[in-house]
């Protein structure tokens, strides 16, 4: 057992966290979210050139061949400085599912400019009437010819509008919930018949809603098997899990720390407002959701490369419940115990709780992860 | 990084496993695992049979006795027992006084004292708290004034734990007034079997007779029954306190009673169906299934650290903090399962070997018993808001 970072991963830890601290600073990030692309191309480049976009790729995708303990420092590190680019739609999502299901001349071709910050990917699998269940899918692709033709809708798709290439799930057999029968896509973003809506995020991010009529593809565009897609979206949104349980950490750590000086410096009643027993408990319990999410975060990265598939599942439950359970406690007490100033967009404290408050919906929220943890027995 | 422990600690792990498997005496195994009431006999047998084992003092250097078990195969220790339905040691001898006997006392009471803790001759128990001091422990008010070779002691301690068991005590007893409160007090070996000892039970409200009012009246105490200097007694108190983290998070206790309470909720039905199908009470049991996870896996950091010759400080009281409130949360649980037969209040069925037809399921007699009794674990060992303030101060700087 070893809770340790390799070396190499240390490298790594540390380069994000200079980035985060010399090119992330609260006002920087601001004034992305509301530029044209709501990210900036120039640090894409730049996480490109420091090799965070090809850590958790094999070498001969360019890659530097990490796993889920880099993918899980560098997202800590995005939580850490609320980093707007696409890594967690790119890299996470969309480079993930090519890995694992596309063949080898779509592998050689996307893969490497990802890791050179060419190439932008996002996954729409969300359906409004889906609500946190994957397999739950409307959207049609009925077999033309040689192709696929696609019609449907899909929701609050991360950074599509930016993405190169979408990842969309359809059904191309069985009815709406249905396990099998559904199959992945690999879409061209300006394929015709494909509009967009696109729009912010409440935490800052984008976003968009895809609308899909009769979009024609062809054979090619396929990642995986047909028909059984949903072994795969299960398994990247495992690893989706385990990212954005890291990145919840990232974010943590910086509320309970600003909390924490907040409190030594804040004057009421003629002492610091942290001498106060019922704010030094409150603080306590902060601290020790953090150490417990740290704790699941570490639980949900290791075990994605566990073979037994329930272990992988009940994990990852596990983690995202304790991540919402633990980010909601943590993100509201600290605009609690900044009094006044929490509630101020000027401070740093309800951006960080507000994508925390958003990663609880992404991939299943805690009440959805608590179910399907009892499911099993 | 990596979650598995490592060949030489799966072996370690099954040895464990299989020398408990064979020893574990079956009644003792079963009073434990339905909860019943263990007297001092089960436990006496239990920690012979360790004790012949040399695994009585898994924290002990060698050199005094012990195993020389590294942290972590302590904590896998722990879990194995708890895991059989094994007794816990009863830790005043070897996890409390024993430390600091080895560290800080004479060579004769190290000669005399730690072969009769191995050997379970002496039974311990703690004279720490008093009517007037719990939690502000520094505040003692039992007096132990000089009298040539001699100290008569004079005062009361409460909540002395298995006090009727007893053989000895170690005290804290007041020996100055200079200074700050925390100086001017004494570490000081009691024998119990003297004239001036008095023990009184306390009966708590779940019909419990393990705590108890201890008056000592002119009490006779040799000089060198004294552990270390007079008046510098708090610092080894505070040895004691902060010496043995392993197992205060008490997991694998806890992950046997999440096993019994999914047993329970297999065979007692709710609404038509079973209680283990009902998703709300599913959803219970998971919530704190996952608590009990992140506490593990917490536990399970800081003990790496310990490994690594880095321990934690203070953050450790967050082990004691929510492993207490788990153990609460799951015996609360396990008597909700019970329903209307929380009611039933059988004494003589929390005895072994009570044969008369239970009332309701043959599980359900301890179980409000035990919900009432688990409400202890966040007052003793320090309150859990002591705890808290200590993370508070010492973790975050407060």
């Amino acid at each position: 057992m070893d809770f340790d970072l390799s070396e190499e991963q240390q490298l790594l830890k540390d380069s994000v966290e200079r980035f985060v601290r010399e090119e992330y600073p609260l006002e920087k990030r601001q004034k992305l979210t509301v530029s044209e692309d709501g990210f900036s191309r120039r640090n894409w480049a730049t996480m490109a050139e420091l090799g965070w976009l090809g850590a958790t790729l094999p070498e001969e995708y360019g890659g530097i061949g990490g796993g889920p303990v880099e993918a899980m420092v560098l997202m800590e590190g995005i939580g850490r400085g609320l980093i707007v680019e696409p890594y967690f739609s790119t890299v996470i999502l969309g480079g993930n599912l090519v890995l694992r299901a596309g063949d080898a001349a779509r592998r050689h071709d996307i893969l490497p400019k990802l890791a050179a910050g060419e190439t932008m990917l996002a996954f729409a699998y969300v359906e409004r009437q889906a609500r946190y269940d994957l397999f739950d899918v409307e959207t049609t692709a009925v077999r033309d010819g040689e192709g696929y033709v696609l019609t449907g809708a899909k929701g609050v798709v991360c950074h599509a509008a930016s993405a190169d290439w979408i990842v969309v799930s359809a059904r191309t057999a069985g009815a709406s919930r249905d396990r099998d029968g559904i199959t992945l896509f690999l879409v061209p973003n300006n394929t015709p018949g494909l509009t967009r809506r696109d729009y912010p995020t409440v935490d800052g991010l984008r976003a968009s809603e895809l609308a899909f009529d009769r979009v024609r593809v062809g054979a090619d565009a396929i990642l995986g098997e047909v028909d059984n897609g949903l072994v795969l979206i299960e398994g990247v949104a495992e690893q989706a899990i385990a990212a954005l349980a890291a990145e919840a950490v990232g974010c943590m750590d910086v509320l309970l720390a600003s909390t924490n000086e907040y409190l030594k410096t804040r004057q009421q009643f003629g002492q610091p407002i942290g001498k106060f027993q019922v704010i030094q408990h409150r603080m306590a319990d902060m601290f020790i959701a953090c150490e417990e999410s740290r704790s699941m975060s570490y639980v949900a990265t290791m075990r994605l490369s566990d073979p037994d598939p329930e272990l992988r599942a009940k994990t990852a439950s596990a983690a995202k419940v304790q991540i919402g359970k633990s980010a909601r406690f943590v993100g509201q007490q600290s605009v609690q115990l900044h009094g006044g100033m929490g509630m101020t967009d000027e401070l740093n404290i309800g951006h960080y709780f507000k994508r925390l408050t958003m990663i609880d919906t992404m991939f299943g929220d805690q009440n959805h992860h608590l179910k399907q943890y009892a499911a099993f027995r | 990084m990596d979650l598995a422990f490592s060949g030489e600690y799966r072996e370690f792990q099954n040895n464990v496993r299989a020398f408990v498997a064979a020893n574990l005496p079956q009644d003792i195994r079963e009073k434990v695992t339905r909860g019943l009431r263990l007297a001092r006999d089960d436990h006496q047998r239990w920690q012979n049979i360790l004790s012949a084992k040399g695994w009585i003092a898994p924290g002990w250097p060698t050199e005094y006795g012990g195993t020389g078990w590294s942290a972590v195969q302590r904590y896998i220790f722990d879990e194995e027992c708890s895991r059989a339905g094994a007794p816990g040691v009863i830790p005043f001898g070897t996890k409390f006084v024993g430390p600091v006997i080895y560290t800080f006392g004479s060579d004769a009471q190290k000669s005399y004292y730690l072969p009769r803790i191995l050997n379970n001759d002496d039974w311990w128990c703690q004279g720490y708290s008093e009517p007037g001091a719990g939690s502000d422990l520094a505040s003692l008010q039992t007096w132990a004034v000089r009298d040539g070779d001699h100290y008569i002691v004079n005062g009361t301690k409460t909540w002395t734990t298995l006090a009727q068991w007893a053989t000895k005590m170690f005290c804290l007893v007041r020996t100055g007034t200079e200074g700050k409160k925390q100086e001017g007090i004494s570490f000081l070996l009691i024998d119990m079997a003297q004239p001036g000892i008095e023990i009184k039970p306390i009966v708590t409200f779940d019909g419990g007779r393990e705590i108890n009012m201890v008056h000592l009246t002119d009490v006779k105490v040799p000089v060198a029954d004294r552990v270390g200097d007079e008046n510098r007694g708090w610092t080894y108190a505070k040895f004691l306190l902060q010496h043995e983290r392993t197992g205060t998070a008490g997991v694998g206790h806890s992950k046997a009673q999440i096993r019994r309470l999914k047993d329970i909720a297999a065979r007692e039905k709710a609404g038509g169906r079973l209680l283990i199908d009902d998703p709300d009470f599913r959803a219970r049991i998971a919530e704190v299934e996952i608590e009990l996870q992140a506490l593990e896996y917490t536990d399970l950091r800081y003990l790496m650290q310990v490994a690594a010759g880095n321990p934690p400080g203070a953050e450790s009281s967050l082990l004691k903090l929510r492993g207490t409130e788990i153990q609460q949360r799951i015996s609360e649980l396990l008597m909700q399962a019970m329903g209307y037969y929380a009611q039933p209040w059988l004494p003589d069925a929390l005895e072994y070997g009570w044969n008369e037809d239970p009332v309701g399921p043959a599980d359900a007699a301890p179980l409000a018993a035990a919900y009432f009794n688990k409400r202890k674990t966040t007052i003793y060992g320090g309150t859990n808001e002591i705890q808290r303030n200590i993370i508070a101060k010492l973790v975050l700087g407060l």
